[in-house]
């Protein structure tokens, strides 16, 4: 295991070093918002203390795994491929853009536009967990894969802001609340949780229960609903040949 | 000897092996161009007749026909066009004015085709409008500055009288008597549909269509024609008509044999008498006479309707439009010299006026300059043939724009500028029953709301591609538009910069 | 070859990074913070402009106009100075002191003077006072070429330059200043300005904007604007949006979080499913002040003497997060760029799009 105390060396330099090093498991110390952290890296594992700047783990690839201790910043996981991002708070803007599989897993919060375009593809499976609340747009053009929100601490109200699920045609949301968003687009088709639901999500919900030490039973024991692209609607403009 | 001077300029041509001698093309010509022979046991044209209107083109069950320009021809001549000498052998003739219908046809620029529209990239983002919001919701009428508060810290609501449109597209003034009871119908129906405005025009509103007075806009011409206390109530504006753009100056001139029982009694003046539509108001002469006519409206109705003024554009347009949001009026329509009519002196119509996007234009820099553009807001028309004109249109400065032409094409006509013989065989410029009964007013409405949701789509897209996602950031935002192929002159008149810049 | 047109006679699309630091109670605090503060944001930047204001920063003169001003040349100063001298009542002057930093080149001349407007002159204008510093700002603005007035408020300056803000923090030696209220701003045009006027904070009296985004209404909102005397000579988003905070708030008297819910205005749908009481009011502020909606993506700390005010765009297209420690408000694009100055927070929130969150002093300074 390798300790790295960062403060303010350049991203650059510091993505070199992780990248040459023999070391696979990393503790970054002091970290003061170095951007593309863990880029496209492979096969290692670090942990973070500071604030990652934006962009961590940007095309994580398999084996890998990022632990921050704190908050991080805009672009988490984007277009990530594979790997392990855990965040112990919250995160920024446009989390996990196109991610194509992994898993992201943040214990309070995250901000606008999580989610957009994630995708699924032959065994690639992705999906983002988020413990409290999300911003507006989340999926916003869902192609698959899986994002739970839990709304911990909102008592049962609303865990996402506005224009869920926007262009949304593949994968799935699941909120676990008592209200449903208001302003769904008809593309989207809403629906309680069923047993078969519960179970297919079980084993990631259980994995970010055990990072975040939270109460498996508290979790499970509230109304989810799951949200699905209705094939009957597509969006489609309405066009007319000249 | 019978000496035929003036040629037809169009040709019927009838492919005799397609044709079935159905004759629903003789039925369904009002002017008699197709008849059948008994003799040669086929169906013939007299192309002196035809107006080039489609109507036998578009019902013929066989595709059989065709119109064509006629190949016969003058010597070419790049001074005197085949236009220049027959109108001469007419006047000589009759010794009579040049009557026409519609707009300018002649060869003027449209500036709307030398604008271009922006679109964001890299450094804004364009936005996506089927799946993020898009607004085209505005409002018409005097816009306040200054707000008052009451005890409790809560803004006072109260405005000026305002006009909410769900688009920024309405109809516009089109007098029952030039067109069909039916084409009013259609249009009053789609206003609704819309959540938009249409128009009365200047001849009065007919009893069955005060139905539809949430979206109806009524007119005050200088006839006055149909214009009572109720009448005024009805409409959920008021519009007065100083002047239209395919007439400036002149008054207008309904043909006795056009007043029919209904337009009678919605003018309100006897069958068979002509509606003649003075030049001036005879009660404005100066601008404090609009003033005065303003507030007589304004009063008589409680100032619970936006005013609106509707002038044509002409030289000067600037400080005309500055003198009228001076005067009270809520809302200033602007009528470009393309603006169409039932009928028009021919040289009126093709000589007088200027372009809406110049007049356009110069009233927003000018109403800016004096400190004055909230008082009034601004509808353009004359001509507005697309979405992408609506587009340039709000960026150039207007609030919102009249169609006329267009809404007419989507009820079937086809610009055959015959509208003052009152023949229309689309049913749509006659009032005679059984050609304005071709026109279905249930069918005429849904074209209209599809049309006009067509140009909402696309309007949404274009606002999307400019990174615009509420109408009103469009408004007067000269900078998403570029000229190209103007002078200096003209891009300066535009307020546009030109494309590369 | 042809001299590349200048900001303001082209207009410049840029990004950017904006950080503001908060004292409720008024404590002032080192420049140095500020400069902590946005250097983190490096890369938000590409060395082509940067900027601060302060304020509380003049307490012995709090009752007089700060005016910062660059000189391009001698001539502007000898205008730009005659005007001053016909109308105001100059209480003290000095060229504002620099460090000579290597990446920090060409300056123009730049002075500082504290003011009084002429008695006689404010009298016979028959105006207020802001608005007649207001309007003899804008005058020297857009007609003495080569003089530009950076900054015009009491107790307060802006200072700013062509370089990453970090390094004009130092060029400025902000460190030895002291206020109650910082933002930073550090830009990334994209071609070169030409000058300095350009980069951010925009200022006006007491108004100062640190802006992040491209605004897609600009056209819509200057060609309205300008109707009230206000004149866009740099082209900028922010310059824009100054002008119109200082009209709607100053000289329309709206509070600040209706100005916020003009600039970003909920969307219809929105407003339809509000409570009647709340419906008619946004209703009321969208039609008669449409000319003054922001559409684009940005992010705005607007600085004012009584406080900070952030805001976003109605769709949250530009990030911006606010943290809170005892008496101290921080702002800024990146979390970071708080924790570097604040690591433990009392609170950190991230604002809605188009939600002000407004910070003010609890008592006078």
């Amino acid at each position: 295991m390798k300790k790295l105390t960062v403060n303010h060396m350049s991203f650059k330099q510091l993505n070199s070093l992780i990248r040459e090093s023999s070391d696979n498991v990393f503790e970054l110390d002091d970290v003061h918002g170095q951007r593309f952290i863990a880029a496209g890296m492979k096969n290692k594992k670090i942990t973070i203390k500071g604030i990652p700047g934006n962009a961590l783990g940007a095309c994580l690839d398999l084996g890998s795994r990022i632990y921050v201790k704190n908050d991080c910043q805009d672009a988490t996981g984007d277009t990530m491929n594979e790997g392990e991002i855990i965040i112990c708070g919250n995160c920024g803007d446009t989390a996990g853009y196109s991610m194509r599989g992994g898993k992201l897993f943040i214990k309070e919060s995250a901000g606008y536009r999580a989610g957009i375009h994630m995708k699924a593809y032959k065994n690639e499976k992705p999906s983002i967990i988020i413990g409290d609340t999300a911003g507006s747009f989340l999926g916003e053009y869902l192609a698959g894969g899986t994002i739970v929100v839990l709304g911990l601490n909102q008592n049962g109200k609303c865990p996402v802001g506005n224009f869920c699920g926007t262009g949304m045609h593949g994968g799935q949301i699941i909120l676990r609340t008592d209200e449903l968003p208001n302003d769904l687009p008809k593309q989207v088709v809403t629906r309680k949780a069923k047993k078969e639901d519960l179970e297919s999500i079980k084993e990631i919900i259980n994995q970010f229960c055990d990072e975040f030490s939270f109460d498996k039973n508290t979790i499970y024991n509230a109304n989810f609903y799951i949200l699905e692209p209705n094939s009957t609607i597509p969006y489609r403009q309405h066009y007319t040949t000249i | 000897m019978i000496v035929n001077l003036i040629q037809s300029e169009y040709e019927v041509i009838r492919d005799q092996n397609r044709c079935i001698n159905c004759k629903l093309c003789e039925q369904q010509c009002s002017n008699g161009v197709n008849y059948y022979d008994k003799k040669l046991k086929a169906m013939l044209s007299d192309e002196s007749k035809c107006v080039n209107c489609h109507r036998c083109v578009a019902i013929c069950p066989t595709n059989a026909l065709k119109i064509v320009k006629s190949q016969h021809c003058f010597k070419t001549n790049s001074n005197w066009s085949h236009h220049d000498i027959t109108n001469i052998f007419r006047q000589a003739q009759t010794g009579g004015v040049l009557l026409s219908s519609m707009g300018n046809p002649k060869e003027y620029p449209v500036y709307w085709d030398k604008i271009l529209i922006n679109a964001s990239q890299v450094t804004n983002p364009s936005i996506d409008p089927l799946r993020e919001p898009m607004e085209t919701r505005t409002f018409l009428g005097k816009k306040k500055l200054d707000i008052e508060f009451d005890e409790n810290n809560n803004i006072i609501t109260k405005t000026k009288p305002q006009m909410e449109l769900k688009i920024p597209i309405m109809f516009g003034g089109m007098s029952y008597g030039s067109i069909s009871y039916n084409a009013h119908k259609s249009l009053a129906c789609a206003a609704e549909k819309l959540g938009i405005f249409y128009n009365t025009g200047e001849g009065g509103l007919h009893e069955d269509f005060y139905v539809y007075s949430e979206n109806t806009i009524v007119q005050v011409a200088s006839g006055r024609f149909g214009v009572h206390p109720n009448y005024l109530k009805a409409g959920k504006a008021i519009e007065i008509k100083m002047g239209q753009g395919a007439k400036p100056g002149i008054g207008g001139h309904l043909p006795g044999r056009k007043i029919t029982k209904e337009v009678s009694k919605t003018r309100m003046i006897p069958e068979g008498n002509a509606a003649i539509s003075p030049a001036p108001h005879h009660d404005i002469y100066s601008i404090e006479d609009l003033r005065q006519l303003v507030y007589m409206l304004k009063e008589t109705t409680n100032y619970e309707k936006p005013i609106i003024v509707k002038i044509a554009a002409v030289h000067n347009i600037g400080a005309i439009a500055s003198g009228i949001a001076r005067c009270g009026a809520d809302i200033i329509a602007i009528d470009g010299f393309r603006g169409g009519t039932g009928a028009a002196p021919l040289r009126i119509r093709d000589n007088v006026g200027i372009p809406i996007e110049l007049a356009l234009a110069s009233v927003d820099k000018r109403l800016r300059e004096e400190g004055i553009r909230n008082e009034v807001s601004l509808v353009a028309s004359g001509t507005i043939r697309s979405s992408a004109d609506v587009i340039k249109a709000l960026a150039l400065g207007a609030d919102a724009v009249y169609i006329s032409t267009s809404a007419l094409i989507a009820l079937g006509c086809h610009l055959c500028r015959s509208c003052h013989l009152g023949k229309c065989n689309w049913g749509i410029a006659t009032q005679i029953k059984s050609l304005s009964d071709r026109l279905d007013p249930k069918e005429g409405c849904e074209n209209l709301v599809n049309l006009i949701n067509a140009w909402k789509r696309e309007i949404k897209e274009m606002m999307g591609g400019m990174g615009i996602n509420s109408i009103e950031a469009l408004k007067g935002n000269r900078l998403m538009l570029r000229g190209i192929g103007l002078s200096e002159k003209e891009l300066e008149i535009l307020g546009i910069q030109h494309a590369g810049e | 070859m042809d001299r590349i047109k200048k900001e303001g006679e082209i207009r410049i699309p840029s990004g950017c990074a904006i950080s503001g630091i908060f004292s409720k109670q008024g404590n002032r605090f080192s420049g140095q913070t500020a400069i902590d503060s946005i250097r983190v944001m490096h890369n938000r930047s590409n060395g082509l402009g940067g900027g601060f204001a302060g304020y509380g920063i003049y307490p012995e003169y709090k009752d007089y106009y700060a005016f910062h001003i660059f000189y391009m040349d001698s001539i502007a100063k000898k205008e730009c100075m005659d005007f001053l001298e016909a109308h105001f009542d100059m209480i003290n002057l000095s060229k504002i002191p620099t460090r000579k930093i290597p990446s920090i080149t060409d300056e123009p001349m730049i002075w500082r003077y504290f003011l009084s407007p002429l008695p006689t002159k404010l009298a016979e204008s028959q105006l207020e006072e802001d608005e007649y510093v207001a309007r003899c700002t804008i005058s020297v603005n857009s007609k003495i070429k080569g003089a530009f007035i950076v900054s015009s408020g009491k107790n307060m300056g802006v200072f700013k330059a062509q370089g990453y803000p970090e390094d004009v923090g130092d060029f400025y030696k902000l460190d030895e200043y002291r206020g109650y209220s910082w933002t930073a701003h550090g830009r990334y045009p994209t071609n070169t300005p030409g000058w300095w006027g350009g980069a951010h904070p925009f200022s006006l009296l007491n108004y100062s904007v640190v802006h992040n985004g491209e605004i897609s209404s600009y056209d819509a909102n200057r060609r309205y604007i300008e109707m009230f005397g206000y004149k866009c000579t740099l082209q900028t988003d922010t310059e824009v949006i100054t002008y119109m905070i200082d009209f709607l708030n100053r000289k329309k008297k709206i509070d600040l979080k209706r100005v916020a819910h003009i600039l970003a205005a909920p969307f219809w749908s929105t407003i339809d499913r509000m409570n009647d009481q709340q419906k008619q009011e946004y209703k009321y502020l969208r039609n008669n002040y449409e000319s003054f909606l922001v559409t684009g993506p940005f992010s705005i700390i607007v600085s004012y003497e009584n406080g900070l005010m952030a805001l976003n765009d109605r769709l949250k297209l530009r990030s911006l997060v606010v943290g809170e420690k005892d008496d101290m408000v921080y702002m800024a694009s990146e979390e970071e760029a708080i924790r570097v100055v604040a690591p433990k927070l009392d609170s950190i929130y991230f604002p809605k799009g188009g939600e002000p969150y407004i910070v003010e002093l609890e008592k006078e300074v």
